[in-house]
C-alpha cells in the first residue's frame, strides 16, 4: 500500500497532464486531420485521405488575394511598429525628460484596453476621413496594438547594450550617427527581429479590429475566414488553417534559428 | 547662446524626433478613438454616420431601460467567470508541472503549451466548430457508438462558447502563471517532507499559497480576455449567444447604430475597469 501509492499517484498525475495538453491542442490536432478529408462537408473521420480540400484553397481567388492582402499589410505593420518602437525605445532608454512617465503609461495602455472597444472607436475616427476599407486605415489600426509589443523586445535589447562601448566610439572620433549604425543597430538587432516578428503575426492573426474597419476591398485573410465560417464549416477551411498554422511554425521556427525565441520573448 | 544650451537645445530636437513618429501612431490609433468613442456615445443616432453635432443621452437611456441589454451584460458577466474558473483549474496542473518539472523535455513542452497562441483565435474556434458541432467529433462518435439517438446540440449556444474560450485562453492562463509562480521551491517542499509533512499537506500549506498570486493574476486576465471577446462567441453561438462583444459589433455593422454601440462599448470599458480595481483592492488586502 504504502509502495503503490505514490506510483499510482504520479500515474494520474500524468494522464491528467496529458489529458490537458490533448484538450489544449485538440482543436489544432483535430483540424489537421480533417484537412485531408476528400468529402465536401464536415464529418468525422474522414473517410479517405487526399489534398483534395488544399487543391480547393489554392484555387479560391477570394482567399488567394486576401492572403496577399494580409501578407502586405503584414509586412508594413511589422516594419512600421519595428521602426516607430525603435525611435521611442531610444528615446526612454537614452533621455531623460519631463513627461516620460506619461510617455511610458501611453506606450502600455494600448494593452489595458479591449480590442473591441478599440475597434469600435478605431472605426469612428476613421469613417468620416474616409480611412475605412483602405490600406492606410488597416495599417495605422494594426500599428497602434503592435508598438507596444517592439517596445517592449526593443527595450529589453537596449538594456543589455554595454553603453561603454557606445562611449568608447564616441571618444574615438565616431559620429554619433555612425555610433548608431554600426554599434547600436548590430546590438539591438535581435529585438528588431523579434518585435518585427511578433508585430507581423499580431498583424498577419488579427480579425477583431480588422472586422470593423476593412469591408469587400481590403479584407484580410481571418476577415474573409469568419464571414466564411458564418454560413459554412466545411474542410476547405480546415487546409486553410493548416497552411496559416504552418506559416506561424515557420516563422517562430525562423526567429529561434537566426536569435534563439528565449532571447526573442 | 553658450554652447551647453546649445547642445541641450540640440538633444531636445532629438528627441522630438525620436518621440514624435511613435506618439502620432498611438494617439492617432489610441487617444484619439477612445475620446471620439465618449463623444459619440452622447450623439444621437444616425445610421451607419458620426460627425459630432448635437449631446444626448439617449444611448445610454436605451442600454439602461432595454431590459435585453441588462440580459446582455449579465450572460458576459457568467460568459467572463466560468471561463476564468474553468481556465484557471484546467491550467494550474500544466503550469505548476512546468514550473517544478527538471524533465529535459520542458522547453519542448513549455513551447506546445504556449504555441497555439501563435495561432488565429478563428482559426482554433474552427476547430472547436469541427469538434462540437452537429456533424461533429463529438456527435459523430456518439451516433457510431449508438449512445445517442438525435444530434447532442454542443455549439450555438453558450456552452460551445466557453468550452472554446476555456481553451483559446490557456496559454495565457499558463504564461500567467508561470511568471506567478516564482516563488515556488522544491528545496521548501522537501523541508517540509522531511518535517513529516504528507503529501496533500505540503500541497495545500506550501505549493497551493505560493502559487496564488499567479493564479489570481492569471484569472483576472483570463476574466478580462473573456467579456471582451467576440470573434469566439459569435462564431461559436451561431448568432444564438448574446454578449456585449457580439452586440457591439452587430450595433456597429448591421443595425449601424454607431452611437449606441459607442454606448456599449463604454460600459464594457468601465466593467473591464472596475474588474480591475476590484481585483488590486482584493490583492492588496490579502498581502496586509
Amino acid at each position: 500500500m504504502n509502495q503503490s501509492t505514490p506510483f499510482l499517484g504520479r500515474f494520474a498525475w500524468r494522464t491528467l497532464l496529458v489529458l490537458l495538453y490533448l484538450f489544449l491542442l485538440a482543436p489544432i490536432i483535430i483540424v489537421f486531420i480533417i484537412s485531408f478529408d476528400t468529402r465536401q462537408y464536415l464529418a468525422f473521420p474522414p473517410e479517405s485521405y487526399s489534398f483534395g480540400s488544399y487543391a480547393k484553397v489554392f484555387a479560391n481567388p477570394t482567399f488567394i488575394s486576401a492572403f496577399g492582402r494580409s501578407l502586405i499589410i503584414g509586412l508594413v505593420v511589422g516594419l512600421g511598429a519595428v521602426a516607430a518602437g525603435m525611435l521611442l525605445s531610444l528615446s526612454l532608454a537614452r533621455h531623460e525628460f519631463r513627461g516620460k512617465g506619461s510617455v511610458n503609461f501611453l506606450i502600455l495602455a494600448p494593452f489595458l484596453v479591449p480590442h473591441i472597444v478599440l475597434a469600435v472607436g478605431i472605426m469612428l475616427v476613421m469613417a468620416p476621413i474616409g480611412l475605412l476599407d483602405t490600406y492606410a486605415g488597416i495599417i495605422i489600426a494594426h500599428l497602434g496594438i503592435t508598438i507596444p509589443y517592439t517596445v517592449r523586445t526593443i527595450m529589453m535589447s537596449l538594456m543589455s547594450v554595454d553603453r561603454r562601448v557606445e562611449e568608447a566610439a564616441l571618444v574615438h572620433g565616431a559620429s554619433p550617427a555612425m555610433v548608431f549604425w554600426r554599434i547600436t543597430l548590430p546590438l539591438v538587432s535581435p529585438g528588431l527581429i523579434a518585435g518585427g516578428v511578433i508585430a507581423f503575426l499580431i498583424s498577419f492573426d488579427e480579425a477583431t479590429i480588422s472586422l470593423f474597419i476593412v469591408s469587400v476591398r481590403t479584407s484580410t485573410l481571418p476577415t474573409e475566414i469568419f464571414h466564411y465560417l458564418e454560413y459554412s464549416t466545411d474542410p476547405q477551411i480546415a487546409a486553410l488553417s493548416v497552411i496559416l498554422i504552418l506559416i506561424s511554425v515557420g516563422v517562430v521556427i525562423a526567429v529561434e534559428r537566426l536569435i534563439g525565441l528565449r532571447r526573442a520573448l | 547662446m553658450n554652447p551647453a544650451a546649445r547642445s541641450a537645445d540640440g538633444s531636445r530636437r532629438v528627441l522630438l524626433m525620436l518621440l514624435l513618429p511613435g506618439l502620432v501612431a498611438l494617439g492617432v490609433t489610441f487617444v484619439l478613438p477612445l475620446l471620439w468613442l465618449f463623444r459619440a456615445s452622447f450623439a444621437s443616432s444616425a445610421i451607419g454616420a458620426f460627425s459630432g453635432g448635437d449631446w444626448t443621452l439617449s444611448s445610454y437611456e436605451t442600454v439602461l431601460t432595454d431590459p435585453f441589454y441588462w440580459l446582455v451584460a449579465w450572460n458576459t458577466l457568467v460568459l467572463g467567470f466560468n471561463v476564468a474558473v474553468f481556465t484557471v483549474i484546467l491550467s494550474y496542473p500544466i503550469a505548476l508541472f512546468l514550473a517544478r518539472t527538471e524533465s529535459r523535455w520542458r522547453g519542448v513542452l513549455t513551447a506546445l503549451a504556449v504555441a497555439p497562441l501563435l495561432t488565429s483565435s478563428v482559426v482554433r474556434t474552427y476547430g472547436w466548430m469541427v469538434i462540437l458541432g452537429d456533424q461533429g467529433v463529438i456527435n459523430s462518435t456518439l451516433q457510431a457508438l449508438s449512445l445517442t439517438d438525435g444530434v447532442v446540440r454542443l455549439t450555438n449556444n453558450s456552452f460551445g462558447a466557453t468550452v472554446a474560450l476555456i481553451e483559446i485562453f490557456m496559454p495565457y492562463a499558463i504564461l500567467a502563471m508561470l511568471s506567478g509562480f516564482g516563488r515556488l521551491n522544491t528545496q521548501l517542499e522537501e523541508a517540509a517532507a522531511m518535517l513529516g509533512a504528507n503529501r496533500l499537506k505540503v500541497f495545500t500549506r506550501i505549493i497551493l499559497p505560493l502559487s496564488l498570486p499567479g493564479v489570481l493574476t492569471a484569472a483576472l486576465l483570463v476574466f478580462v480576455l473573456a467579456i471582451s471577446a467576440f470573434v469566439t462567441p459569435r462564431l461559436m453561438g451561431g448568432g444564438r449567444v448574446f454578449v456585449l462583444g457580439t452586440e457591439v459589433y452587430n450595433e456597429a455593422t448591421v443595425t449601424l447604430n454607431w452611437p449606441l454601440a459607442a454606448a456599449l462599448s463604454v460600459l464594457l470599458l468601465v466593467l473591464f475597469s472596475s474588474v480591475i480595481v476590484i481585483y488590486q483592492r482584493a490583492l492588496r488586502a490579502l498581502e496586509a
